[in-house]
């Protein structure tokens, strides 16, 4: 039922190796869904604690526009936004003529781009969820040393604020790994695109997308115990005390 | 003409796209019920059957899970068929959208459940059981409308996920929106204008959502407010 020589043919071009087929890049497979992972990521957390500021902000002007970006990121499937920027930004000429066109035209440019924007609606929240719950005792403690609000805000609300939110970042991150499915759709070789280019090739199905399947579970399970670690290491001080 | 007169058969397919995500989530409704049972079960078979089944499902992405159960599925129904000399059966794509759907959300469910009925106290129960109900009447009657409460929030979050997961199925070949959204792209060349349209769609039906949980919610937690007081 199942080719396990199949399997075994097929395993290393998950991990960039040839198959035979002309490889697109080394970076195929495992490697590629890292990669737009870990970009992602960055810039997603880099845009989110700014935007988190924003978004609790008592201006309406600042936090209305963070506000409205969230809601229609969280609101709509990935997949869409992803179409939105890789086959929509072509209708405009304006945008084809561009400098930017160089960059809109790959699909591993706008996968980074969805992506990115995708995880930094999801991380805002959290952030900003979190920065509401800091302590009141915590800020009248800054305010009596003398701090203004940026310095109270760089030193004490975020670090804290950063740290409780692990558990939900923990959660977005393995959602957004989860997520980066939806590149195989737009060309890309990630695990997912890997799995579909041996679909088509050998019309076998189940053999491609169990390695692909047992991937992402493997790297789930790796996630979950990093995440663990990471929140021993910064969350000792909530966790419940031993008896 | 706006999307050249391409507006209603997007619509069309959002309606589609609605009651495939409905019909999943009656399906993983179930599917997360039983889940949720079978782990909190006395024997230690069902409660392993029902790890496996949220974790692993759980640890895999929804296209994944699609690509697998959809080809897969119909590749080992054909396989079977022609050994057994019957003629291969035709699969319908809306019943095995709803059956994937449903079956990837039932283990998201099933831990939604679980959380909601170790939340209700024990006493509750064992006063039904007290009353001579079986356990059946005693999930219905007692479990059932007070678990309700503590498994809106997460099942409000499951929901809004299910409904954006069935923007993949048109990998599948159902007619739903992304399939119509696709026709009319390359028709029309407008593919921004056309992809818009399908956010505006999904971004409705989120925010009823939200809106309509948000009221059950409210309406849930009735009993709750008095004691808060």
């Amino acid at each position: 039922m199942i080719d396990l020589h199949l399997i075994a043919d097929k395993l290393p071009a998950f991990f960039g190796a040839s198959d035979g087929q002309p490889v697109m890049s080394t970076s195929d497979g495992l490697l590629m869904t890292l990669q737009l992972l870990a970009l992602a990521l960055l810039f997603g957390l880099a845009l989110s604690i700014p935007l988190a500021l924003g978004r609790v902000s008592k201006n309406r002007l600042v936090a209305g526009p963070v506000w409205l970006f969230t809601y229609v990121f969280r609101g709509t499937p990935l997949l869409v936004q992803l179409f939105i920027i890789y086959y929509g930004l072509s209708q405009f000429d304006a945008v084809r003529a561009s400098w930017a066109w160089q960059y809109l035209q790959q699909a591993y440019f706008c996968a980074v781009l969805a992506f990115t924007l995708n995880t930094a609606a999801y991380t805002t929240e959290i952030i900003a969820g979190q920065i509401r719950a800091t302590h009141w005792g915590e800020i009248e403690a800054a305010r009596a040393m003398g701090m203004n609000k940026w310095l109270m805000m760089r030193r004490i609300v975020i670090p804290s604020a950063l740290r409780r939110a692990l558990p939900a970042y923990s959660n977005e991150v393995i959602m957004m790994m989860q997520s980066t499915a939806v590149a195989g759709l737009v060309t890309l070789a990630d695990i997912t695109g890997v799995a579909r280019r041996i679909y088509s090739d050998t019309y076998m199905a189940f053999e491609p997308f169990l390695i692909a399947g047992a991937l992402y579970l493997a790297l789930t399970f790796l996630f979950v115990a990093l995440f663990r670690s990471a929140e021993k290491r910064w969350l000792s001080y909530l966790a419940p005390r031993k008896s | 003409m706006f999307l050249q007169g391409y507006l209603p058969s997007i619509l069309e397919g959002a309606v589609l796209t609605l009651k495939l995500a409905g019909a999943a989530l009656a399906v993983s409704v179930a599917l997360g019920l039983i889940g949720a049972m079978f782990k909190m079960a006395p024997s230690r078979p069902l409660r392993l059957l029902a790890e496996l089944y949220s974790t692993v499902v759980r640890g895999v992405p929804d296209l994944v899970w699609m690509f697998l159960l959809f080809f897969g599925v119909q590749m080992l129904l054909n396989d079977l068929c022609a050994a057994m000399a019957w003629p291969a059966p035709d699969i319908d794509p809306f019943v095995a959208g709803v059956l994937t759907l449903g079956f990837i959300f039932g283990a998201y469910m099933t831990e939604t459940f679980r959380g909601a009925i170790m939340a209700v106290p024990k006493g509750q129960m064992e006063a039904g059981y007290a009353y001579g109900m079986g356990p059946l009447r005693v999930f219905f009657r007692i479990t059932f409308p007070q678990m309700v409460r503590f498994a809106l929030p997460s099942f409000s979050n499951n929901w809004l996920v299910l409904v954006k997961s069935t923007a993949l199925v048109s990998v599948i070949g159902l007619n739903d929106v992304m399939y119509r959204a696709d026709a009319a792209k390359s028709t029309t060349q407008e593919p921004f204008n056309v992809y818009m349209v399908v956010a505006g769609l999904f971004l409705a039906i989120t925010t009823v959502s939200n809106l309509l949980l948000r009221a059950l919610e409210k309406h849930y937690a009735t009993g709750l407010k008095e004691s808060e007081l």
